[in-house]
């Protein structure tokens, strides 16, 4: 009866409870890191956060003087409105191509032209922001002076555009992945009941995918809102609240990128960027959350 | 006697391997023929070359002539919707679309009309007739939201041939479409089969030699890409004319 007998810790050989003790601690180390995270930037800024902070006015007043010397003010409604204007518009640019790559590199073109593509996305997925930031503060700044006659190129369109081309590589290949993971048995249905290629797309495989395509898109915007050092050189880092594509603007992350290195630690302003940070966290997680909760609504339905 | 199918000197390369050789076939109206043989003979391509959509796995060359209701496929006027419509196809695996049951009834008709061209009463009564002609109605038809993966295998095909019916198609191409059934679902699959038999030429590619017998009235038999025989099937079971006919209705080897 050895064989049937409970299974237990005790039983199993030295090295299999070494490495059943290894891969635990890999997985909770997820955990402990999120957490970990959480708690450092929590404590840098909660001094101030809970004592002395205006919360009401740090949401919604737009007026952002941290180095003021008499009046210090800490408003971050038009970073927040920068961080949400400049993701909003370059999520309008990166979900079309976006998906629409995806669509063309997993069903429209050829095995060899796939692999090519990929290997080019790739590329641009690898590309570091700064030099994304670059090529806004040289080349595209001169375009869109000449192409809008505006006096400046550095503006939310010109982050956009930016952010954009570094969140298109990450939708099409979880896209593709998504598209590519619908079994092959529903397009051959589709097609022989005589539907086109076209049409097998929008109407079996953009349902079948819905929710790898929803969280490419969510992926893409989460890339985006968190993106720092291009949005910082392209975008006109000027507090501002945007009135249109052209306006110059300013971003959360941006923020504490440019001035964390500048304040004295301890300070009430240096407690103020980490509850930016505070903030951040707290932006990502109810996209997350949200993300969750769709997908979870679609599968039940 | 009127054909559906006549194809002529059919010749099929996967990349450098010949699977079909000059195939030469007259398959008659509205009865069931059935495509015997061991695995790896060409009976699935060559039913799959009978609505093109072999074509799907890029490498394929085809030579030859398929004439399906009097016209050549392989013309270049040949619109590929249009053939599939009129050639029905049912898989070996149960191939239900992920949307729910009434919308998989529906799917033919939708892609081939204008959007919004049909009305709810039309729909509706399509829906039922489809599923009616197939023996589903009265199992589903409380749960036309439900989603058609979820449906038991046996209704799984049944739907997957009712959702044919719509488009008023000509020809039903069958590839072994009972091998993921058990004896019940088979039973309910053949019988279906010999309802319909009268209304549309069918076509059924099976390793069920005992079901070749039941169902079919006309049976080829085929050996390495070749047809070898093509005779009625009473005949072709008890006084098959080749040898190798008979050595695999006899079960000596497949």
């Amino acid at each position: 009866m050895n064989i049937l007998r409970k299974k237990s810790t005790a039983n199993l050989p030295f090295s299999e409870t070494v490495i059943e003790l290894f891969i635990r601690l890999c997985g909770f180390s997820c955990i402990i890191f999120v957490f970990g995270i959480f708690f450092f930037v929590f404590r840098e800024g909660a001094g101030f956060l809970f004592n002395g902070l205006d919360i009401g006015q740090f949401l919604t007043s737009p007026e952002w003087y941290p180095t003021s010397l008499n009046n210090k003010r800490y408003g971050t409604f038009a970073l927040i409105l920068g961080t949400f204007s400049v993701t909003a518009l370059a999520m309008c640019m990166a979900v079309p191509f976006g998906l629409g790559a995806a669509i063309f590199v997993s069903e429209f073109c050829s095995p060899k032209l796939r692999e090519t593509f990929k290997i080019v996305i790739e590329l641009l997925a690898a590309i570091p922001s700064v030099v994304w930031g670059f090529i806004g503060l040289t080349l595209m700044n001169q375009l869109i002076i000449q192409v809008f006659n505006a006096p400046i190129g550095l503006t939310m369109l010109n982050g956009s555009i930016m952010l954009a081309l570094m969140s298109v590589p990450i939708i099409v290949s979880i896209a593709e992945d998504a598209l590519k993971a619908v079994p092959d048995s529903y397009r051959e249905a589709a097609e022989a009941l005589g539907a086109t290629r076209w049409q097998v797309v929008y109407r079996v495989l953009l349902p079948a995918a819905k929710n790898g395509l929803l969280a490419a898109v969510l992926l893409g915007a989460a890339r985006s809102i968190g993106e720092t050092m291009a949005v910082l050189m392209a975008t006109g880092h000027s507090v501002n609240i945007p009135s249109g594509p052209l306006s110059w603007i300013r971003t959360l992350t941006a923020t504490i990128a440019a001035e964390l290195g500048e304040v004295a630690r301890g300070d009430e302003h240096y407690q103020v960027l980490f509850i930016i940070g505070i903030l951040l966290f707290t932006i990502t997680f109810v996209v997350n959350l949200i993300a969750d909760l769709v997908i979870k609504g679609i599968r039940q339905e | 006697m009127n054909y559906s199918i006549e194809a002529e000197n059919l010749n099929l390369w996967y990349g450098d391997f010949q699977a079909l050789i000059d195939v030469n076939v007259k398959i008659p109206h509205g009865q069931i023929t059935s495509l015997i043989g061991p695995s790896g003979c060409g009976k699935s391509t060559l039913l799959r070359c009978f609505n093109r959509v072999n074509e799907r796995y890029g490498n394929v060359t085809t030579k030859g002539k398929i004439e399906v209701l009097g016209k050549n496929i392989y013309d270049a006027d040949v619109s590929l919707p249009e053939l599939r419509k009129a050639v029905g196809m049912v898989f070996q695996r149960p191939n239900p679309l992920p949307i729910s049951v009434y919308e998989n009834v529906l799917f033919g008709l939708r892609i081939h009309s204008p959007m919004r061209s049909m009305t709810r009463t039309e729909s509706d009564q399509i829906v039922e007739e489809s599923l009616t002609s197939v023996f589903l109605w009265q199992d589903l038809k409380d749960r036309l939201k439900t989603r058609a993966t979820s449906l038991q295998l046996e209704q799984q095909q049944k739907l997957c041939i009712a959702r044919l019916l719509p488009l008023k198609p000509k020809i039903i191409l069958m590839d072994e479409p009972c091998s993921a059934l058990d004896a019940k679902g088979t039973r309910a699959v053949e019988e279906l089969m010999e309802v319909l038999a009268g209304t549309y030429t069918f076509i059924i590619v099976t390793h069920n030699m005992a079901q070749a017998r039941r169902v079919s009235k006309e049976c080829i038999f085929m050996f390495l890409g070749e047809l070898i025989e093509h005779r009625e099937t009473q005949v072709l079971f008890t006084d098959p004319k080749h040898e190798k006919t008979s050595d695999y209705v006899q079960m000596r080897y497949g």
